[in-house]
């Protein structure tokens, strides 16, 4: 039915409805900014404004020094993601968003763990940290503090395992990503 | 050259001729630049009355409205006709002064911060911080608000650096990587959207504002004559459409016509043209048009299916999309035939459910009388404005609106207030038209101080208010939902219209007898200079048809 280039008409029945749906993944997008005053907070209000949660975000500067990127991750179950995008399209100052799909992408996170340790513990918290290929970056007499670098999933049983032993704070960067491949994110 | 002045250079380089303000400390230098700029500026007695008349203007002429106010309170006044221009689509430009750029962030004297107030409100905003950036400032500003779906945009330049001496360039070309409105709308989907409608059997074309915005109601017209389309415009597309006209359901939604909303209900296909779903247009979203697919036209991409998800979207102005959806659709030759049976079921509506309302028998004037006398008394030759409730909606409802941009209302935030600087600002944009506000005796109070830039700049916009003595609107919703515990919505026959008139410098009039109405009417109106009307109607008088708030169109009642 409704053939390109024919008088063929369109089966009303046939026709879909497209946008406005919920995905129920995570998404992670790729935001291209103007660095220009105000940016984020526009980005901010928007989200604020619109009853969008942002989940993590990450900010920091490109090869391009005109230009800066936002990295944010935004639960696809709550918000419909293509209206996400669209109404951060309309700020003037953004350049360019891409939603990286799982697969074509890689996305990391880091964290910095404060556990309470003594000689005891100490030892099997050094070898949950091998094993999680982390690093200790301050070693006290009661305390260690151990980077980990990954994705969210890692970062959240490595944040299970040591809870145990005390885990005094921890501070996480929000996640960053990139796409696979030659293109451009 | 002084920033400032380099400033009225760049309004001049945007074709602006005229500019609604009131000057402050923090934009001296820019007034000082007015005294002799070139630009004609016209002295509003508060901020909010002259964003409102710079939306006025807008609306009536299709240009951009221009408006001015100094820092903290001055801008913190403009914060209403902002957030009406963003929520209406109106291309406006507000310059605000700001504190000295030593003084930013100190809470200085009458210091706030407008681009971190006004920041959800605008469509985009300029925090110069350097004095060269102004033209270019400027020149985007422009570009921005009338551009695309058309906004409001803040420029908010400190006073010292208005002060600053700069080179002046004009600003040529803009540089806006991250703005790129699409205008043209895909081929492809324009060809499906004709195929479906010419399969349709129930369709219904349903109009907005961005008909208006888009100066497509000609090509909107054609379109819809094409077929034998039935037409319905929201509130804010009136005039989109030849009104009255057989192919003319009336306005939908929440105060539409029986016919409009319930074609809606049983409509198998709805073209949306430059609409965008609103509450008052859906009722309970679930069961709004149950059985229809949707075409949806718009200009922002986040409009569509932001609400209602649509079938076959188009991303476009309308007037590059419907003469080409027009000629897609008469290339399919379509069998005109096949709408009568919907078109008996819709004049069984229209003949069964009309507007009406029971008129008085005696001298009493019903509020809806008081709309068609107006009609009657201008030959519905006239700009209109409105400020928001009872009467806003029984204007459009009894005014019938032939022609774009003679409807001038506040639609989306529903501003009270915006009816009488609205119509200063449009008589100022069309000095050669009868220019009347239809204003409410809640509403009008709270922009009434606009009447002496009226009276001093010989502004003669006829303003008839509709008094009944209460904040009618949520007088009516407390009599139907809330028991008829009348809160705080009587204000009585105060103030005394007629004498305010004459100390503001304008003419003042009463009238309340029905048989001399329209001629009555005819005289206010051929009186010179700005004349103030208070018309005397029914106290208790309610809008209908109505759709209770968050039901379904089938939930009509009245």
């Amino acid at each position: 039915m409704g053939e390109p280039g024919t008088k063929e008409l369109l089966s009303l029945e046939d026709l879909e409805a497209a946008g406005g749906l919920r995905t129920g993944r995570k998404h992670v997008l790729s935001i291209l900014v103007e660095n220009k005053p105000g940016v984020l907070t526009r980005i901010a209000g928007l989200f604020a404004r619109r009853g969008f949660n942002i989940d993590t975000l990450a900010v920091g500067p490109t090869d391009d020094e005109a230009v800066s990127r936002v990295t944010l991750t935004v639960d696809g179950a709550k918000h419909p993601i293509d209206q996400v995008t669209k109404q951060l399209h309309k700020l003037v100052n953004v350049l360019k968003i891409r939603d990286l799909e799982p697969e074509d992408s890689v996305a990391r996170e880091l964290a910095l763990f404060k556990i309470a340790c003594d000689s005891g513990s100490r030892g099997e918290v050094l070898q949950l940290t091998e094993i999680f290929r982390g690093k200790v970056v301050d070693a006290g007499r009661r305390s260690v503090v151990v980077e980990i670098t990954g994705a969210d999933d890692k970062i959240e049983s490595f944040e299970q395992l040591v809870r145990p032993f005390g885990l005094i704070e921890m501070v996480r960067t929000g996640e960053i990503a990139i796409s696979r491949g030659r293109g451009e994110t | 050259m002084r920033a400032a002045d380099a400033l009225m250079e760049a309004l001049k380089a945007e074709g602006v001729e005229v500019v609604f303000g009131l000057p402050g400390g923090a934009n001296l230098p820019t007034y000082d630049a007015i005294y002799d700029g070139g630009i004609r500026h016209i002295l509003v007695r508060h901020e909010a009355g002259g964003g409102h008349a710079a939306e006025g203007y807008a609306k009536a002429t299709g240009r951009v409205g221009v408006a001015l106010g100094t820092s903290g309170p001055g801008a913190t006044n403009l914060v209403t006709p902002i957030c009406d221009a963003m929520l209406d689509s109106v291309p406006t430009v507000f310059l605000t002064g700001q504190v000295r750029t030593e003084l930013i962030g100190t809470d200085g004297f009458q210091e706030c911060d407008t681009g971190g107030i006004t920041m959800p409100i605008v469509k985009h905003s300029f925090m110069v911080q350097d004095p060269r950036e102004i033209p270019q400032a400027v020149h985007e500003a422009f570009y921005l608000a009338r551009s695309g779906r058309p906004g409001p945009v803040l420029v908010d330049i400190p006073q010292d650096l208005s002060r600053a001496d700069i080179e002046y360039e004009p600003a040529t070309s803009v540089s806006l990587p991250g703005y790129q409105p699409t205008t043209e709308g895909n081929q492809k989907q324009i060809r499906l959207a004709a195929k479906a409608l010419a399969n349709s059997r129930r369709p219904v074309i349903y109009g907005g504002g961005g008909i208006v915005n888009a100066g497509a109601a000609a090509e909107f017209t054609e379109f819809c004559l094409a077929d034998r389309f039935p037409v319905t415009l929201t509130v804010m597309g009136l005039g989109a459409f030849p009104a009255p006209h057989e192919q003319w359901l009336g306005m939908l939604g929440m105060h539409g016509t029986r016919a409009a909303n319930y074609a809606m209900d049983e409509a198998d296909l709805i073209c949306a043209i430059g609409a965008r779903f609103d509450d008052r247009i859906t009722g309970k979203l679930t069961e709004f048009a149950p059985r229809a697919k949707f075409i949806h036209i718009d200009v922002d991409p986040a409009e569509i299916s932001k609400n209602v998800p649509a079938h076959i979207p188009i991303v476009g102005d309308a007037k590059n999309i419907v003469p080409r959806l027009l000629a897609e659709y008469r290339a399919l030759e379509p069998d005109r035939a096949r709408l009568d049976d919907w078109w008996e079921r819709i004049q069984h509506w229209q003949r069964q459910h009309p507007l009406r309302y029971d008129d008085s028998a005696d001298s009493e004037i019903k509020p809806q009388y008081m709309v068609q006398a107006l009609y009657e008394a201008t030959g519905g030759d006239a700009i209109v404005s409105s400020d928001v409730g009872q009467h806003q909606m029984w204007t459009a409802q009894y005014f019938h609106f032939s022609r774009p941009r003679r409807w001038i209302n506040s639609g989306g935030l529903g501003t009270m207030g915006f009816g009488l600087p609205a119509a200063m600002g449009a008589q100022v944009g069309c000095p050669d038209q009868l220019v009347c506000c239809m204003a409410g005796d809640g509403s009008v109070q709270m922009n009434m101080q606009e009447l002496a830039t009226c009276a001093q700049e010989g502004i003669p916009i006829k303003v008839f208010i509709m008094n009944n003595g209460y904040l009618g609107m949520v007088r009516q919703w407390q009599e139907l939902f809330w028991d008829r515990r009348y809160s705080q919505v009587h204000m009585g026959s105060y103030p005394d219209f007629v004498k305010l008139a004459d100390a503001y410098g304008a003419t003042g009039m009463r009238f309340e007898d029905k048989k001399t109405l329209v001629e009555d009417m005819r005289q206010a109106i051929d009186t010179e200079g700005p004349v103030l009307v208070d018309v005397r109607v029914t106290q208790e008088e309610n809008t209908y048809p109505m759709i209770p708030a968050g039901q379904a169109a089938r939930d009509m009642v009245g």
